[in-house]
This record gives C-alpha cells, sequence and structure tokens, in this order.
C-alpha cells in the first residue's frame, strides 16, 4: 500500500535550510556547507521515508549545496590571488536565504498587527458563543516540529520491533477515522498519546501519516505549549 | 458643528465598511472636504480621549469603528469561531505580495523557493490578493497585488503603512 500525501504546511527548502541553520547556531554568512549538506539530506531521506511527495524544489536544492559543497573543495583557480579569490560559491544561496528570512519576518510582522476578527472586531461581526473553555497559551506547530517529535518516539521504542503477522490490515483510512473518533469525543489528545499507544511501527507510521493529512486537510490543528512540550492536537473548529 | 460630528458618528456607526471621506461628502453635499477631515479628526480625539473600548480608525482609507486590541481576550470568549488564521505559507506569500506588488507569480516562486500556486490561490479564494493586470512580456503572465481587504484585515491605513523591510544586504559589493 503506497499512500501519497503533499505537504503544504511545509514551507519549503529555503525555510527547512534556515531551520538547519538556526538550530546549529550558524553564522548564515559563513555556512559549514558540508554540515548542512548532511542534515539537509538526512532531513529528505526522512521525509522520504514516510513516503511525503517531495516538492521537486526540495532536490533543486539539495542538488545546488552539493554543487557547492564540490566547489568548496576545489583548490582556487590558478592565477588568482588570496585578496581577489574568486566569488564564494555560497554567495548566490546566502542571498537568497536573506532576502527569504526578510519575507519571513516580514509575515511574522503582518502577523503581529492588530488583526480583524482575532484582536480588533468591528461591529455584529458573526459568530457568538455562548461559552469556551480557557486555553493555555499555546502556539501553533508546524511540520518541523512534528517530525522531530515522531523522530523522538521512534527513537523511544526500546524493544526490538517485532515481526508480526498483520492479520488486522490497517488503513489510513482507518486511522484517520480513529482519530477523529477519539477527537470528537475527548476534545483533545496528544501527539505522544496517539504514536505511544503501540509498538506496531506501520501503525505508528500510519498514525504520524493519519495526523499529517488531518492537519493538511485542516480538519486538525497541533499545539505546543513551549519547545519540547506536549504537542496536543485538536478539531478545528471551521465555521 | 456639534450636530455635524454627531451625523458623521452615526454614518460611521452604521457604514458596513470603513466610511471614507469621499462618501460623506456625497451625504453631506454642504460639507466641505476639508471641514469633514477636520469633524472626522475631532471624533477620533473625542474616542481617544474617552479611552474606552472602542477606537476610531482610519483603515483602507476610510475610517471605522473597532474594539481596542487589549480587549481581544474578552471578545473571544464571546465568539466561537477561532480566527480563521492564514497558514505561515499563505503569510509569506502575502507579505512577499505586498512589499513587492505589483508582482508575477515566478517572482514569488523565487523568493520562497517553492512553487506557490496553491499559496496564491487561497489568498485569491480570501480576497486578500486580486488580479492587477498582465505583464507585457510573452506569455502574459498575471499581475498580482493586495486588495482593500488585505488593508483591512491588517489594519492598515494604506500600503504606505506596511512596516519598513529590514534592508538586504548585498554581500558582494
Amino acid at each position: 500500500m503506497n499512500y501519497e500525501i503533499k505537504l503544504d504546511i511545509f514551507e519549503g527548502p529555503l525555510d527547512l535550510l534556515l531551520y538547519l541553520i538556526r538550530k546549529n547556531e550558524i553564522d548564515i554568512y559563513n555556512i559549514p556547507i558540508a554540515l548542512i549538506t548532511e542534515q539537509y539530506l538526512a532531513h529528505l531521506e526522512m521525509i522520504h521515508s514516510l513516503n511525503l511527495d517531495l516538492a521537486g524544489e526540495y532536490l533543486v536544492l539539495a542538488s545546488t549545496l552539493v554543487h557547492i559543497k564540490s566547489k568548496m573543495l576545489l583548490p582556487p583557480a590558478e592565477g588568482e590571488d588570496e585578496e581577489e579569490e574568486g566569488e564564494d560559491p555560497r554567495a548566490e544561496l546566502v542571498q537568497q536565504l536573506l532576502e527569504y528570512q526578510i519575507f519571513k519576518e516580514a509575515a511574522l510582522g503582518l502577523e503581529d498587527r492588530p488583526l480583524l476578527e482575532r484582536d480588533v472586531f468591528t461591529r455584529g461581526a458573526p459568530g457568538e458563543a455562548e461559552s469556551a473553555a480557557e486555553e493555555e497559551a499555546m502556539i501553533e506547530v508546524g511540520i518541523f516540529e512534528l517530525v522531530e517529535a515522531f523522530r523522538r518516539i521512534i527513537a523511544g521504542l526500546d524493544h526490538p520491533e517485532q515481526l508480526a503477522i498483520d492479520a488486522q490490515k490497517l488503513s489510513l483510512a482507518d486511522r484517520i477515522n480513529e482519530i477523529m473518533d477519539r477527537l470528537s469525543e475527548e476534545k483533545q489528545t496528544t501527539f505522544a498519546e496517539l504514536l505511544g499507544e503501540t509498538a506496531d511501527r506501520r501503525r505508528i507510521v500510519y498514525t504520524f501519516l493519519a495526523i499529517l493529512e488531518l492537519m493538511k486537510l485542516r480538519m486538525i490543528r497541533a499545539f505546543q505549549v513551549g519547545p519540547f512540550g506536549a504537542i496536543r492536537l485538536f478539531l478545528s473548529v471551521e465555521e | 458643528m456639534e450636530e455635524k460630528v454627531a451625523i458623521i458618528e452615526a454614518l460611521i456607526f452604521a457604514s458596513e465598511t470603513p466610511l471614507t471621506v469621499e462618501r460623506v461628502m456625497e451625504i453631506m453635499p454642504d460639507a466641505e472636504k476639508k471641514e469633514i477631515v477636520s469633524l472626522v479628526g475631532e471624533l477620533v480625539r473625542q474616542y481617544e480621549q474617552r479611552g474606552g473600548g472602542i477606537c476610531l480608525r482610519e483603515v483602507a482609507g476610510g475610517f471605522q469603528f473597532h474594539t481596542r486590541a487589549e480587549l481581544a481576550p474578552w471578545i473571544r470568549k464571546l465568539k466561537a469561531v477561532r480566527p480563521a488564521m492564514l497558514s505561515p505559507a499563505a503569510l509569506e506569500t502575502l507579505a512577499v505580495v505586498a512589499y513587492r506588488q505589483p508582482l508575477v507569480k515566478t517572482e514569488i516562486d523565487r523568493i520562497r523557493g517553492v512553487d506557490v500556486s496553491g499559496a496564491l490561490k487561497g489568498l485569491l479564494e480570501k480576497k486578500l490578493v486580486r488580479i492587477v493586470g498582465r505583464k507585457d512580456v510573452p506569455g502574459k503572465p498575471i499581475i498580482y497585488g493586495t486588495t482593500r481587504k488585505f488593508l483591512e484585515v491588517f489594519n492598515l491605513r494604506d500600503l504606505s503603512e506596511l512596516p519598513t523591510l529590514r534592508e538586504l544586504k548585498v554581500l558582494h559589493e
């Protein structure tokens, strides 16, 4: 059975690269290409192993990274002295990253504004509640946090995987329905709870895929209280 | 004077969209533009001084009452729906359009490093972005820009009120 899931919550290869740069606390003007390339490829590998459909742009950037890496291994061409050594092969990529970063910040700046229907309200806008429960101050999590959490849970499986003969066929649709049923009953659950129920790798992967699919369809939303906090899943309430 | 301020206050209150000075001029033909502008200014001051739960603010070229931002937690208790937030991808795409408009899709693709078709479609559907025209080059690509609704949702008087972008450093001079 093959499921392909296209993730549009993934914000692109530049975002992944910035994420790695931040995570490693690297100076963006002096990126250790070998290290970053290795981690970038490892991430692609992981995405691939989850059978998620990798957008072509990720591969383009992967090849750019490998290309830069190989260029940097070459000795400088003859006749070039120290002072005016050829252009840093990373320059173009860094420029692109910086530009992307500016717009990423600009996007956050937009989000910080007093938004209509979120921070400021005009008269008689729709949707009044009888009452709503208190919420913790939570941040919405994206794909990277989920993938990290997924990796932690997989790594935490200490006992050897049992190669059970799976009489009971599990489908992604079943798992999606199970999760939706559970959420509509319990209102919320955590990522670890859903994944931790079982040691069966296939079931874990299906659970993860089901969560991603539901997030993509915007049927559920994921929140986290802080870094490494439990990731909580909620049904999204659409108008 | 007092009477006119009251009329303008009532007009803004009853208007569904931000009320422009031009619209007030149509309704009150006797008043001059300069007078209306100063009356609206007077009204804005009155609301500021009062320091109540309602502000009068210039949004998308018009004037509109809205609740004070600090009171949002209370209003959210009143409202059932969670605000329909934009995904990070949509916000980034919107930021690029807002700051670089008018522009074609390939330019947005280049800056974000991904194909933005999906995000752009969502923004068009939400009426935050619109088609401004077509570029006069082979293929006649579509040119995009932001809408009035974008200004309303993001609480902007006009595009010049967008915070300035951090300067892009050029690496090799």
